[in-house]
């Protein structure tokens, strides 16, 4: 016979150690992220100001404010939804709820994969030629918007799909057994349940937008380009392509750098209020959609 | 009541055979009820039941790679053929699932959903719809104060009498019920089975449950069914006291399934 103290102090011990791994291992993560948020804090804080915010940049943008690139990226971010929302959430709804288990079923499915697994350089090239180019739409909002689209939808099928697979099919059933047609079932039960998920996944997906630099590259965003945008045909600067500019090749790098770590404040501030948002919103909905 | 008077019959099944690809689900059922009946559909998990009973609303469409022959009529109509509406029958079909399942919306949202979808829009009528509805399923004098609130506070019992408002808002002429009362409490089971009583006067039911006592309570005829067949139907006394297959006999006395 084994001794059955050795073998139960022996499996203690196992527990013990992988728990406090895996303890470890998540402290690090939020470590890490702390440290990654309380480096551009310290470093961005003194640069922000209300000037900072909200004047064009001076001085070889030394001084001054970045206010055309903030106004730039709500641009971009404003266009990339108008274009890759409706579609991203309609091919949702038509590859989960229409779409039977098969080869068109995989196929989409397959695609949406590929499509997020392109690399978003590959997205600006591709905007460049296509939309810049071939389309003439010139270095414009629109290319730009068109360019982050095409990258974040993807995401937002994806989002939708995986929203509408939470939705226990008994909900769907019980409707169809009430007389209701496909459309009805889907507008009136299954969207209204998983609408928040949704959205908060689409806030999530804007957030991503505000941040991509390399589809706007090519596309949209000016180096320096001290007014704001009067139509989608327009150039504008944008946050994240600002940051690159003047951490590496604006006239002056060294007396910029406090406008770059202000400039990366704006930005992860800027998703952290989408993040807040999402989560705001989608406890707003989720009482909503019970009490309605 | 008159036995021999041979009524018409309200829904029927002829020669029924259902594949879910290559499996054999259904295999040649007819079986035929009368208006105003209990039929309840009895046998092991797995026998066919709750996809016969799915039959007579198309819910089978639902699932992929289903295949039906053979006819199922309602009031004297092919429901699978091609000019039959499957909206329009499922609104003269009312069915109640074995999971209570209101839908994420206020109590009288829930029951109105049906008049709603079917395109009704008049206020007043939907208000006494529900009304009425919720007293037609017992459930009126729980709920009348709290019919903004959300469908989803109330206990599962109360769910399922809601769900069994919901059908019955629509007047239907038939209503399906899958155990209903399996995810219930004995006392909501109770009541459930008391509405059953009540409602055959105006409606055909076809209850499927695993619950003999309650298929003798409940039913006027019990069909039993084995492996995808009708072994034999009859009306329930007879098949409690006196079944002509040994099969039943033993499922019924609980010495198999």
């Amino acid at each position: 016979m084994m001794d059955s103290g050795k073998i139960h102090r022996r499996k203690q011990a196992s527990q013990n150690f992988v728990f406090t791994l895996f303890t470890l291992m998540s402290a690090s993560i939020v470590l890490v992220l702390f440290v990654i948020l309380g480096f551009i804090v310290i470093r961005g804080l003194p640069a922000i100001s209300w000037d900072f915010l909200t004047k064009m940049p001076e001085d070889g943008m030394t001084k001054g404010g970045i206010y055309p690139a903030i106004i730039g990226t709500f641009c971009l971010m404003l266009g990339s939804m108008i274009f890759a929302f409706p579609i991203g959430i309609m091919s949702g709804i038509y590859v989960h709820e229409y779409t039977k288990d098969g080869i068109l079923k995989r196929f989409m499915k397959a695609m949406t994969n590929n499509l997020a697994g392109i690399p978003s350089i590959v997205f600006g090239l591709f905007g460049m030629s296509l939309f810049v180019n071939d389309l003439h739409f010139g270095d414009s909002i629109l290319a730009g918007s068109l360019t982050l689209g095409l990258l974040v939808l993807p995401v937002v099928i994806r989002t939708t799909e995986e929203s509408l697979k939470a939705i226990d099919n008994s909900f769907r059933v019980g409707s169809y057994a009430l007389g209701a047609t496909k459309l009805q079932t889907i507008r009136k039960v299954v969207l209204p349940m998983s609408l928040p998920n949704i959205i908060t996944g689409l806030i999530l997906s804007i957030g991503r937008i505000s941040g991509e630099t390399a589809p706007i590259l090519f596309t949209v965003a000016a180096y320096f380009l001290p007014k704001l945008p009067h139509s989608i045909f327009d150039q504008v600067m944008a946050l994240p392509y600002h940051l690159y500019v003047i951490s590496t090749s604006g006239t002056n790098i060294v007396e910029s750098r406090k406008m770059a770590y202000g400039t990366a404040l704006v930005l992860v501030l800027i998703v952290l209020i989408l993040n807040l948002l999402a989560n705001v919103l989608r406890r707003y909905f989720g009482k909503k959609v019970k009490m309605n | 009541m008159v036995k021999d008077y041979v009524k018409k019959p309200k829904v029927m099944a002829k020669d029924v055979n259902l594949y879910y690809g290559d499996f054999h689900a259904l295999k040649g059922i007819t079986l035929s009820m009368e208006e105003n009946t209990v039929v309840a559909l009895i046998g092991p998990s797995g026998c066919g039941k709750s996809t016969f009973l799915r039959c007579f609303n198309r819910m089978n469409d639902l699932i992929p790679s289903t295949r039906i022959t053979g006819y199922v009529m309602v009031d004297g109509k092919d429901i699978n053929d091609r000019s039959m509406n499957v909206d329009e029958l499922r609104k003269n079909i009312g069915m109640v699932f074995q999971k209570p399942n209101p839908f994420p919306k206020s109590i009288f949202e829930n029951v109105a959903y049906g008049l709603r979808v079917n395109g009704v829009k008049e206020a007043k009528f939907i208000e006494e719809r529900v009304e009425r509805s919720l007293k037609q399923s017992a459930l009126w004098e729980e709920v009348k104060d709290k019919l903004k609130k959300s469908a989803f506070e109330l206990s599962g019992g109360q769910q399922q009498r809601l769900c069994i408002a919901r059908a019955l808002a629509i007047e239907p002429s038939v209503l399906l019920m899958d155990e209903p009362a399996s995810a219930l409490d004995p006392i909501s089971t109770a009541k459930i089975e008391e509405l059953i009583y009540e409602l055959k006067n105006q409606y055909t039911i076809i209850i499927v449950t695993h619950n003999m006592q309650q298929a003798g309570r409940v039913s006027d005829k019990t069909a039993f069914f084995y492996m995808g067949e009708l072994i034999e139907c009859d009306d329930t006394k007879t098949m409690f006291t006196n079944p002509k297959h040994t099969r039943t006999q033993n499922y019924i006395t609980g010495r198999f399934g």
